[in-house]
C-alpha cells in the first residue's frame, strides 16, 4: 500500500561487489518534512540519495515518490523522469554557462518568456536576482550554492535532496545559507533528504533524523529525542560528550554516585550497566562531607558554555557543563550532583 | 534483482575494439603461416643485425634523450638565466619536425660533400683521408638525429614532473641539511620518476617505429626490415612475422610502463602545491646554461630547418608549382579525414569509457588505445592482410554474379590508408578526450540527469561544450601526426597518390633534398601548430600533460 507520504523507500539492499553499502534501509519522509540522513562516512547515506534520485538502481526495496513508485523489482524510472531535485557537496553548476542558464537548464521550454521568468524569480527568491547573468566562478560559495538550489527547486521537485550541501560554506554564511534553503524547502512543501555528518546540523535543522551506521538506518526520530534517548552509546558520543554513570535499584529508585536519578526514562544501554547523562544534566559545587570527591583535572571554554572534566580516585573522567555566565569554579576538589 | 539494465555501450565498444585489434590480430595470426623459404633466409642473414641496431638504437636514443630532456627540464622549471622563459617553449621546437626530415638536412649538411666539411676544408686546407670527421650515416649517426629529435618528449614530461613538485617539500629537506644535488638525486628526481618514465616510453615507442630517419641513415632496424621485406621480397608473410618481432619488443615497453605507472604513482599530501621559487643564476652561470639549452634547439631544429630553407631559397622543386598544388591537397584530405573518422571514435569510446563501470568495458577502451604503442609499418602490414582476405571474398562472390573484375577496390583506396591511422593514432583523442572528462565532475552528469536531462542530452548540452577545448586539441594532434606519417602512408596509399611526406622521402632516397625541401618546409609548417598549441598550455597550466600520451 503506498501512504501519502512524500518520499517512501522500503526495505533497500545495495551492494557494491560483497561490500553491502545500504542493507534493508526503510524511511519515510512527508510532504514539507526536513529529513536528515546522519551518519560517519562510508555508512551509507550518499548511496541512499542516489539511489532515491535513480542514479543508481538498488538491488532490493522499492522506492516510491507521491502516489507512484518509481523503482522496484520489475521496473525503474530512470532519473530524468523523476521529480527529484539534487543539490550536490560540490554544487555541480555548469561551468559554461551563467547563473540564469543553469537554472533554466533542466527546464522544458528555456526559452520561452514563462521559463525565462521563472528562473528569474527562482534566482530572485534566494537572493540572487542581481547575479542572474554570472558565471559560476565569479561567484562565492554562498551563492553557488544558491543557484544550485535554485536550478533543483525550478522544476518544482516532489523530493529535494541535499549532498552536505553547505560542507563547504565557512559558518557564519552556513548558518545564513542553511536558514534561506531549508525556509524555501518548507515554505514549497518539499519533501527533502539532507545528507551530513555534522550532527549540530542536523539537530538544528531536521524535523526528524535517521542516524545510519554500517549501511543501516540504527535510529530514527525527532532530534532533541535522539540526543536525549539514544539507543546506543555510538549515537550518544555522535551527538556531543556523554557520561556512562554507575547506578542501583535502591526500593524501586535509581541510585548513582550524583544523587538519585528522577528522569522519565531510565536511559541506560542494553549492553552496558549504566545510566547515561550529558554533561549539562549535572552540576559541579564546593566539596560535601560524606559525598565522593572530585578533583577538577581540566576546563574547556566554550562560547556559551564551560565543561569541567573531573576525576575521583581510578574513577573515568567525568563531564560537567555550566553556563559560561555562571561563577568560574575556583577550588580544586569539588562534589558532583544531577541537576 | 539485477540493477544494471542490459546497455549498449559494451556491445558497441567491443565491436570498435575488435575492428581495431583485427590488424593486430592478423599479423600474429601471421607466425602460424609459411613464409616459402624468406624467414628462414632472413634469419640466416640479416635477423641478428635487426635485433641487435634495433635494440643498440633503442638504449642509445633513449639514454641520450634522458640526458638531455631531464636536465633542460630541471634547469627550466628551477632556474632564471637570460632567455629562460624563451627557452621554456623553444626547447619544445624539434617535435615540429618528424624525424625523418631532420636525418635529411643534418646528413645533408655533414656529409663530406656538405656545407659542414667543406668549410673545415677550405678553412684547414685538410683534403679526403687527412681528418676525421663523424660520419653522420652510421647507428652513431641515428642515434644522435633521433636523440635531438625527440628529446622534447623527455622535457615535457621531466619539466610537468619538476614543476608539480611542492616548495614545501624541497624546504622540509633543506631543513634536514640536505644539499642541492643530494637534493636533486635523492628528491627531485624519484619525485619526477614516473612521468620521466612516461616520456621515455614514448621515445622508445618512437625509436622503434621509426623509418625514415634509420632507412636514410643505412641502419637496418626491425622497421626498415618490414618495409624492405614487403616492397623487395614482395612476402606479406616474412614481414608479417618480422612485425611480431617488433610488436614483442613495442609490448614490452608497453607493459612496463604500465607497470611502472601503477608501483610509482606520487601525490601531494597537501591539497595545494605552492610552487618553489626559481632561482636567478649569475652572469657567468646563467649564459653558460644558455648556451647548454639553446645546444639541442639548434641540432634538432634550427639547422634543419635553416637548410631546407636555404635550399628551398636556392634550388627548391623545380616542379613545386605544378605538383604542390596536388601534393598538398591529398594531404590535407587525408588528414581531414583521418581526424574526423579518429576523433569522433575516440570521443565515442572515451563517452563509454565514462559511462560505465565495467572493468572489461573499460580494459576494451585500453584495448583500442594501443595503436600508438605499434608502429606505423606493422599496422600497415596488419590492416592489408584481412583488406586482401575481404577482397578475395567479395571479388569471388561478385564475379560468380556479374561475370566482372572489380579490382582492388578495398585495398587500393583510402579506406585501407584511414583504417590504418584510426588504428595508430587512436589512443592521442582518446588521451586527450579522456584528459579533458577527468576535469568534469561526475556530479555534473548526475546533475543534469536529475534535471531531466538524457545520457545522449547530457552528451550534447554539458560535456561537448566543456570538451572543445580538448577535442580541438586531439583533432589538431591528429591531423599533423597524419600529416607527418611515413610508413603506413607508404605502404597503404592508393597507386599514384602521393602525400608531401611520401614526396619528400621519394627525393630524398634519391639524394634530390633541394628538391625536397619545398615539400619539407610544409610538414614542417604544420608540424609547428602542435607546438604552439602545447607552448598555449604551458602558459596557461604551467604545465602541459597527457596531451602526448
Amino acid at each position: 500500500m503506498i501512504s501519502q507520504m512524500g518520499l517512501e523507500i522500503q526495505n533497500i539492499t545495495h551492494r557494491f561487489g560483497r561490500l553491502e553499502a545500504v542493507q534493508d534501509v526503510t524511511l519515510s519522509v512527508a510532504p514539507g518534512e526536513i529529513h536528515c540522513l546522519l551518519g560517519p562516512s562510508g555508512s551509507g547515506k550518499s548511496t541512499l540519495l542516489r539511489i532515491i534520485s535513480g542514479l543508481l538502481r538498488q538491488h532490493q526495496g522499492t522506492v516510491s515518490i507521491g502516489e507512484s513508485v518509481v523503482s522496484d523489482a520489475s521496473k525503474h524510472q530512470l532519473p530524468e523522469h523523476r521529480q527529484v531535485g539534487f543539490v550536490f557537496q560540490d554544487y555541480a553548476l555548469f561551468p559554461h554557462l551563467n547563473a540564469l542558464r543553469n537554472v533554466l537548464f533542466g527546464m522544458s521550454a528555456r526559452r520561452s518568456q514563462v521559463s525565462q521568468e521563472r528562473a528569474r524569480q527562482v534566482l530572485a527568491d534566494v537572493g540572487l536576482g542581481k547575479h542572474l547573468e554570472s558565471m559560476p566562478h565569479t561567484l562565492s560559495g554562498g551563492e553557488q550554492q544558491r543557484v544550485a538550489l535554485a536550478r533543483a527547486m525550478v522544476r518544482t521537485p516532489n523530493v529535494m535532496l541535499l549532498d552536505e550541501p553547505f560542507s563547504g560554506l565557512d559558518v557564519q554564511l552556513r548558518q545564513d545559507v542553511r536558514e534561506t534553503t531549508l525556509r524555501v524547502l518548507r515554505a514549497s512543501k518539499i519533501s527533502t533528504v539532507m545528507v551530513t555528518h555534522d550532527p549540530a546540523e542536523a539537530m538544528s535543522c531536521a524535523d526528524r533524523v535517521s542516524v545510519m551506521y554500517g549501511g543501516q538506518i540504527v535510529q530514527t526520530d525527532q532530534p532533541q529525542s535522539i540526543y536525549r534517548d539514544p539507543v546506543d552509546d555510538r549515537i550518544a558520543r555522535s551527538f556531543g560528550l556523554v557520561n556512562l554513570v554507575s547506578f542501583e535499584e535502591r526500593d524501586g529508585r535509581c541510585v548513582t554516585p550524583f544523587g538519585e536519578w528522577t528522569g522519565e526514562t531510565r536511559r541506560s544501554f542494553k549492553q552496558q550497566d549504566c545510566l547515561f547523562v550529558r554533561p549539562e544534566e549535572l552540576f559541579i559545587g564546593p566539596p560535601v562531607d560524606g559525598e565522593p570527591q572530585y578533583d577538577v583535572v581540566r576546563m574547556i571554554p566554550e562560547a556559551a558554555t564551560v565543561i569541567y572534566e573531573v576525576r575521583g580516585n581510578g574513577t573515568p573522567a567525568i563531564y560537567v557543563r555550566s553556563l559560561a555566565t555562571e561563577p568560574r569554579i575556583e577550588f580544586k576538589r569539588v562534589s558532583v550532583r544531577l541537576r | 534483482m539485477n540493477p544494471r539494465r542490459r546497455s549498449v555501450w559494451p556491445v558497441l565498444c567491443w565491436t570498435f575494439t575488435t575492428l581495431l585489434s583485427v590488424p593486430l590480430l592478423s599479423i600474429l595470426w601471421s607466425v602460424t603461416k609459411d613464409s616459402e623459404g624468406v624467414w628462414q633466409h632472413l634469419s640466416e642473414t640479416v635477423l641478428g643485425d635487426y635485433i641487435a641496431n634495433t635494440l643498440l638504437l633503442a638504449v642509445g636514443v633513449s639514454t641520450g634523450t634522458a640526458l638531455i630532456g631531464v636536465s633542460t627540464g630541471w634547469i627550466v622549471t628551477n632556474c632564471r638565466f637570460p632567455l629562460s622563459r624563451i627557452l621554456r617553449w623553444a626547447l619544445l621546437l624539434p617535435l615540429a619536425i618528424p624525424t625523418y626530415l631532420s636525418a635529411y638536412a643534418l646528413t645533408d649538411l655533414f656529409q663530406f660533400s656538405g656545407p659542414a666539411q667543406t668549410w673545415f676544408r677550405e678553412l684547414s686546407g685538410c683534403e679526403h683521408g687527412d681528418y676525421w670527421f663523424p660520419e653522420v650515416r652510421s647507428l652513431p649517426g641515428a642515434i644522435t638525429i633521433l636523440t635531438f629529435g625527440l628529446y622534447p618528449y623527455v622535457y615535457l614530461a621531466a619539466s610537468t614532473g619538476f614543476s608539480s613538485q611542492s616548495a614545501s617539500v624541497t624546504e622540509a629537506s633543506r631543513t634536514l641539511g640536505i644539499g642541492p644535488w643530494e637534493r636533486f638525486f635523492r628528491l627531485a628526481l624519484p619525485l619526477a620518476r614516473p612521468a620521466i618514465f612516461a616520456g621515455l616510453v614514448l621515445v622508445l615507442m618512437e625509436t622503434l617505429a621509426e623509418f625514415g630517419a634509420v632507412d636514410y641513415c643505412a641502419v637496418d632496424t626491425f622497421s626498415t626490415g618490414i618495409y624492405r621485406t614487403w616492397i623487395s621480397r614482395g612476402s606479406h608473410t616474412a614481414a608479417s612475422q618480422l612485425s611480431v618481432c617488433l610488436l614483442g619488443i613495442a609490448g614490452l615497453v608497453f607493459f612496463s610502463e604500465m607497470i611502472a605507472r601503477q608501483s610509482a604513482r606520487f601525490h601531494h599530501s597537501t591539497q595545494r602545491t605552492r610552487m618553489a621559487e626559481p632561482a636567478v643564476l649569475g652572469r657567468a652561470k646563467g649564459y653558460a646554461v644558455t648556451v647548454l639549452c639553446l645546444t639541442p634547439i639548434c641540432i634538432g631544429f634550427l639547422l634543419p630547418v635553416g637548410r631546407f630553407i636555404a635550399l628551398t631559397i636556392s634550388r627548391g622543386d623545380s616542379r613545386a608549382a605544378e605538383l604542390l598544388g596536388g601534393l598538398i591537397t591529398n594531404s590535407l584530405l587525408v588528414a581531414s579525414l583521418a581526424m574526423v573518422v579518429t576523433v569522433f571514435t575516440g570521443l565515442l569510446l572515451a563517452c563509454i569509457r565514462r559511462a560505465t563501470s565495467s572493468p572489461v568495458t573499460r580494459t576494451a577502451v585500453q584495448i583500442a588505445g594501443m595503436g600508438y604503442a605499434i608502429p606505423g609499418g606493422v599496422i600497415a602490414i596488419g590492416v592489408l592482410g584481412p583488406i586482401w582476405y575481404l577482397e578475395d571474398l567479395a571479388v569471388e562472390f561478385i564475379e560468380q554474379f556479374t561475370n566482372k573484375d572489380p579490382g582492388l577496390f578495398l585495398s587500393g583506396t583510402l579506406l585501407a590508408v584511414l583504417m590504418g591511422y584510426m588504428v595508430r593514432f587512436l589512443a592521442i583523442p582518446l588521451n586527450v578526450i579522456g584528459a579533458g572528462f577527468t576535469r568534469i565532475p561526475s556530479t555534473m552528469d548526475h546533475a543534469a540527469r536529475t534535471l531531466g536531462s538524457s545520457q545522449v542530452g547530457v552528451l550534447r548540452r554539458v560535456h561537448l561544450p566543456l570538451l572543445r577545448g580538448s577535442l580541438v586539441s586531439a583533432a589538431l594532434l591528429v591531423f599533423v601526426d597524419v600529416l607527418k606519417e611515413l610508413p603506413a602512408t607508404l605502404i597503404l596509399r592508393p597507386f599514384d597518390f602521393d602525400t608531401l611526406a611520401v614526396r619528400v622521402y621519394h627525393l630524398a632516397s634519391d639524394e634530390r633534398l633541394s628538391e625536397a625541401s619545398t615539400s619539407a618546409l610544409a610538414i614542417v609548417v604544420a608540424g609547428l601548430i602542435p607546438v604552439v598549441l602545447l607552448t598555449r598550455m604551458m602558459d596557461d597550466h604551467g604545465t602541459a600533460t597527457g596531451s602526448l600520451q
